[in-house]
């Protein structure tokens, strides 16, 4: 039944690409924009897949820690690119306007990898605080319990954040260098911006990474030995507390870039980006396969252009839906294959 | 007696209300109710209130505690008894809201409803939302507990985003939200012509009003908001009712024991799958109840914006956890308490706080609130606070979310063991015949428990 | 994501020489009831039974049956395949290939609850109680097909039937007229003698009102076994009975388990323990890597140099 759907669909666009009706740089932008932004999904969601196969259960705070990946990033951008603008405070609190401060690849390159450098190191010290103090006391607990208290931690981390920085939403990026490339290839005005560009750099290099971490090292394959048994990894010696620690190590430190990332990408900041994002998350997650590095990026990209190239249909006041569809393709996931792609397949 | 310590006390409270019994479970909510309209009306006299300012104050505590009641008991039917994990309570709130207003609003108005009679637009939001809940637990109930977490918060999701997208708006109103809803039961008891704002009060409605007016209490608002608050607590009532009788019988006791180790329960024969989707219908047609008679017929205004976000399903849920899963009388207390104490109080604080007439500065970021600590002035953060008092009350809540299930995993008052029997199982004699069918017994429990 | 619980368990160290000759069990009707349905035959048949996991075959080809009436034992070295099986004929294993008749009927890959309402009947090797749950009320979860398992039935009030009429229209007016927790009452009345009479019949009658997650390892063996007959069964799945459990109980729970064959019940046993199934069962299946490797009686398999050679084998 969905393969039908997806077949008919497929004739459909390639029916609109001939006709006419669907130009071929629109469709590169949707695949485009829809790979970008699933990437940042993907980033995010093998740090929610490892937590989850790991830990064992569905970490629902895990878009605050998006959310505090972007707010710390971009902090520290905003400190570095704008100094004598404004007070400290008021630079560290995102203050003021995007204009004034404009971070940019392209007008602040060095606060933007110092951003995402510090984006990383703070998420993962908030994971690690928050395992501390949280987690830690109930490790033996069963997962819906776990699962409970993220969603304690989740709310805490997110009216904090709301607190400190306010509940509006600001513009903090400023335009960047942008490359008609599609017209050099005879296809049409398509376009791709440096940030998107950074993006898929950045994700490239530390989905690479994470995997040779999970293959070439002796922690990575604890952490999988773990996320395969516990009590089997426990028995052979595995410092399952160790091996607990580089999972929040890693899954914080992947969604605070991803949170950065995001934000780079979507120009505004708010306090419940993450949170808005989680489920589009544990989509990519669910439909790549608990468990693995690649599924999650897999689950993230499919996700990501889904959701961009719906517009294909879901044109006008449509547009309201896609957002249901999506969604709604989390459920079918969970109907036609609860495994994931990955799923049952010896991966990372 | 006087030299009990405040917590042995508590302890004490705890083990009363583990062992239950009818009239341990009556006087403890009814204590509990008193407690809090006793709250309330000093809360309403300190403000300076009149009479019916202090009686207004009471009855929309009283309206939210019953409807928080109602949403409660029906999780508890899914994860106190069989253990579903749904979060997806608003979802299925919104869709009885929607569906009760669509099928029972005024065809004139827009978005046009069909203009049914009341009760079946109630039953028909109901059965909708049970459906609604089958579609979204069908994938979820073969897979693991977390999955249904994810499948409801999705489906709670698509049913509000989709409430929200325009191509709907005939039915929803989308961004705008739907005001269309049937007349409120109470008003059909007061009124001539009870759709109309302006129509005149029937003989029970003269009555009724002049009696209040007696009193001082000239807004026949208040008498209309009183009474349908009363008629809540009836559902409530009656909703307790079915909810104890779905625990204490052979189909309870099947829902426990898929909740303890469902694969034990499949090897003795039982189609856990069919119990499970029966009692997640059954919960979500509750929730299409309480949809319907909370944001649909309470406060006959529905927007999509504001109203079902998944933080509502949290609420409900902390609700759960303070009164203790598994428990109906857990359930009504938890709701009453969460409702009353956790998130209408703080709402007045800020009132209360005026009436110090602190002056209280009001900075306007975290920073400019701190550092005059440094100064030895805590005013500024006071004030701080007090400006940001919505945004605490989710950091408390979050507090607690996490510490209940660090200290308390079974709720704030205690697991509580109901015994899942339509007889009381420790009587042998049997006394076939004589109609000793001892209905609700469970006088046998925990005396060795705790 | 393990969803056995840690449970404690009675340990021993050897289990020692085990089992009396089995002793003629006083009649009890709890027992009676459960066992009153005449031998057919035979009860269980596996065909070609074969079961992979990914690459690996964890049992290829075996073939047995279970006589009607008999205590049947199912042994083997670790990793001899013997759970795999237990857990293909109990549904929780669909089978790769193959076939497993119940009483002539097909019961290949049907779902546990379906096996277990054939009459089919299974236990844990851990056992594992319903631990918030009193042990009557594990007992009284047991039986098939309760009026009250049904939602209707248990929430709406039934309406009894007239005074006036006499006893046989009283019959006829309850059988059209919906009974609802009427019904419900008076069958859990009945059904509360039965649980109250097997636990008596296995002594922890004294421990009704307990919740089952206090007892200690040993009794709930007992509760598990107890819980198990109040299915009515046809025939028990024994899943290791016996492991970690003390001598003495160990005799306790070999003499129901006679008793109850005594009265006609099949068993099929499944035991780590080689001198358990030796001096326990007349019919003995001794699998090995996945395959059948022997069968016979005590003596047969006690003489088999294949037997002998597959459990030197073994590494312990």
């Amino acid at each position: 039944m969905a393969g039908a759907v997806a077949v008919l669909l497929l004739l459909d666009l390639l029916r609109r690409l001939v006709d006419g009706s669907l130009g071929p740089s629109t469709l590169l932008t949707y695949l485009w924009t829809g790979l970008v932004i699933g990437l940042i999904y993907g980033l995010a969601g093998i740090g929610l897949s490892l937590t989850y196969s790991i830990l064992n259960f569905a970490n629902f705070a895990h878009g605050e820690y998006v959310t505090v990946g972007a707010f710390s990033g971009f902090s520290t951008a905003y400190l570095v690119a704008g100094g004598g603008i404004a007070t400290l405070g008021n630079l560290f609190l995102l203050r003021p306007a995007a204009g004034q401060v404009g971070v940019s690849i392209t007008s602040a390159p060095f606060a933007v990898v110092v951003g995402l450098l510090v984006a990383v190191v703070a998420t993962v010290v908030v994971a690690l605080v928050l395992d501390r103090v949280v987690y830690k006391p109930m490790r033996s607990a069963e997962g819906i319990s776990l699962l409970i208290a993220s969603i304690g931690v989740a709310f805490v981390v997110r009216y904090l954040l709301a607190i400190v920085y306010g509940t509006q939403r600001p513009g903090v990026t400023a335009g960047t260098q942008r490359y008609f490339v599609g017209e050099a290839l005879g296809l049409g005005r398509f376009i791709v911006d440096a940030h998107q560009l950074i993006i898929l750099v950045a994700a490239a290099v530390l989905v690479v990474g994470v995997h040779l971490l999970l293959t070439r090292t002796k922690l990575g394959k604890s952490m999988r030995a773990m996320a395969d048994n516990e009590d089997l990894a426990r028995v052979t010696g595995i410092p399952t507390e160790r091996v607990i620690r580089s999972t929040w190590v890693l899954g914080g430190g992947l969604a605070g870039a991803a949170g950065f990332l995001l934000v780079l990408s979507q120009g505004t900041i708010a306090y419940n980006i993450g949170w808005r994002l989680l489920l589009l998350i544990f989509a990519a997650v669910i439909l790549g396969g608990i468990g693995s590095v690649y599924g999650a990026v897999l689950g993230g990209i499919i996700i990501g252009i889904v959701q961009q190239a719906s517009a294909v249909w879901l044109s006008g006041v449509w547009s309201d839906m896609t957002l249901p569809v999506t969604f709604a393709l989390l459920i079918v996931i969970l109907l036609i294959r609860p495994q994931g792609i990955y799923g049952g397949v010896e991966t990372t | 007696m006087s030299d009990e310590t405040p917590r042995e006390r508590f302890s004490g409270l705890r083990a009363r209300f583990s062992q239950g019994g009818g009239t341990t479970d009556a006087s403890l909510l009814l204590v509990t109710m008193v407690a809090l309209w006793a709250l309330f009306a000093a809360v309403g006299m300190y403000l300076g209130y009149d009479t019916a300012g202090v009686l207004g104050t009471v009855q929309s505590m009283t309206f939210l505690v019953a409807v928080y009641a109602l949403a409660v008991l029906a999780l508890n039917l899914q994860w106190g008894y069989a253990g579903l994990f749904n979060i997806g309570v608003a979802g299925f709130m919104a869709v009885g809201a929607y569906a009760v207003g669509f099928l029972s609003g005024s065809p004139d108005a827009t978005p046009a409803g069909l203009g049914l009679p009341l009760p079946i637009g109630i039953i028909g939001a109901m059965l909708i939302a049970a459906v609604v809940g089958l579609i979204a637990a069908f994938p979820a109930l073969r897979l693991r507990a977390d999955y249904l977490a994810i499948a409801t918060v999705a489906m709670s999701e698509i049913i509000r985003t989709t409430a929200l997208a325009r191509p709907l708006a005939p039915i929803t109103g989308a961004g705008q939200g739907t005001r269309n809803f049937p007349a409120n039961p109470a008003r059909t008891l007061y009124y001539e012509n009870p759709a109309d704002v302006t129509s005149a009060p029937n003989a029970v409605g003269e009555a009724v009003f002049g009696v209040f007016e007696s009193f001082g209490v000239m807004r026949t608002n208040l008498v209309v908001d009183m009474t349908y608050t009363v008629l809540l607590l009836v559902v409530v009532g009656l909703v307790y009712w079915l909810s104890r009788r779905t625990g204490n019988s052979p189909f309870g006791r099947v829902l426990k024991a898929i909740r303890e180790d469902e694969l034990v329960a499949e090897s003795l024969g039982k189609d856990t799958r069919m119990f499970k989707i029966k009692i997640f219908m059954l919960g979500c047609a509750l929730m299409g109840l309480a949809g319907a008679l909370w944001q649909g017929l309470g406060n006959g205004s529905v927007n999509p914006t504001t109203n079902f976000l998944p933080v509502l399903t949290f609420y409900i849920f902390i609700a759960l956890i303070i009164g203790g899963s598994g428990s109906n009388t857990g359930s009504v207390l938890g709701g009453a308490v969460f409702a009353a104490l956790l998130f209408l109080l703080p709402t007045y604080i800020s009132n209360i706080v005026a009436t110090f007439n602190l002056r209280l500065p009001r900075p306007n970021s975290v920073i400019d609130a701190f550092t005059p600590l440094l100064s030895a002035d805590p005013l500024p953060l006071v004030g701080f606070v007090v400006a940001n008092i919505d945004s605490m009350r989710f950091i408390i809540i979050g507090v607690l979310l996490v510490w209940l299930m660090q200290n308390r995993p079974d709720g704030l008052l205690g697991h509580r063991k109901e015994v899942a029997s339509s007889v009381d199982l420790m009587r042998r004699d049997r006394t076939r015949g004589q109609t000793a069918a001892t209905d609700g017994g469970r006088t046998q429990g925990g005396a060795d428990d705790e | 994501m393990s969803d056995t619980e840690e449970q404690p368990v009675e340990t021993s160290g050897e289990t020692g020489e085990s089992g009396d000759a089995p002793e003629p069990g006083t009649a009890d009707s709890a027992v009676e009831e459960a066992a009153k349905t005449t031998p057919r035959g035979v009860p269980l048949r596996i065909q070609n039974l074969r079961k992979e996991f990914g690459g690996i075959t964890a049992v290829a080809d075996a073939s047995f049956q279970v006589e009607a009436g008999s205590l049947t034992g199912l042994i083997g070295p670790n990793g001899a395949g013997k759970s795999t099986t237990f857990n293909c004929i109990a549904g929780v294993h669909r089978p790769t290939s193959g076939k497993v008749f119940f009483q002539g009927e097909d019961i290949t890959g049907l779902r546990p609850e379906q096996v277990a309402n054939k009459g089919l009947v299974r236990t844990f090797q851990i056992a594992r109680e319903m631990e918030d749950m009193t042990v009557l009320e594990n007992m009284m979860l047991a039986p098939r097909g309760q009026v009250g398992e049904s939602l209707f039935n248990s929430v709406v009030p039934g309406i009894p039937a007239p005074r006036f009429l006499d006893d046989s229209q009283r019959q006829r007016w309850e059988r059209v007229v919906p009974q609802g927790r009427r019904a419900v009452t008076r069958q859990e009345e009945d059904l509360r003698e039965r649980a109250w009479e097997t636990l008596e019949f296995f002594e922890i009658d004294h421990l009704a009102g307990e919740y089952a997650g206090s007892l200690s390892g040993g009794q709930r063996k007992l509760l598990e076994m107890a819980r198990v007959l109040m299915t009515d069964p046809e025939m028990v799945l024994l899943d290791e009975p016996l492991a970690g459990v003390n001598p003495t109980l160990e005799k306790k729970l070999l003499k129901r388990v006679h008793d109850l064959r005594e009265e006609g019940l099949t068993f099929l046993l499944v035991e780590h323990d080689m001198d358990v199934i030796m001096n326990n069962c007349e019919h003995i299946i001794v699998m090995h890597q996945g395959t059948v490797l022997a069968e016979g009686e005590a003596d047969d398999i006690r003489n088999d140099d294949r037997v002998i050679d597959a459990y030197l084998g073994e590494t312990i």
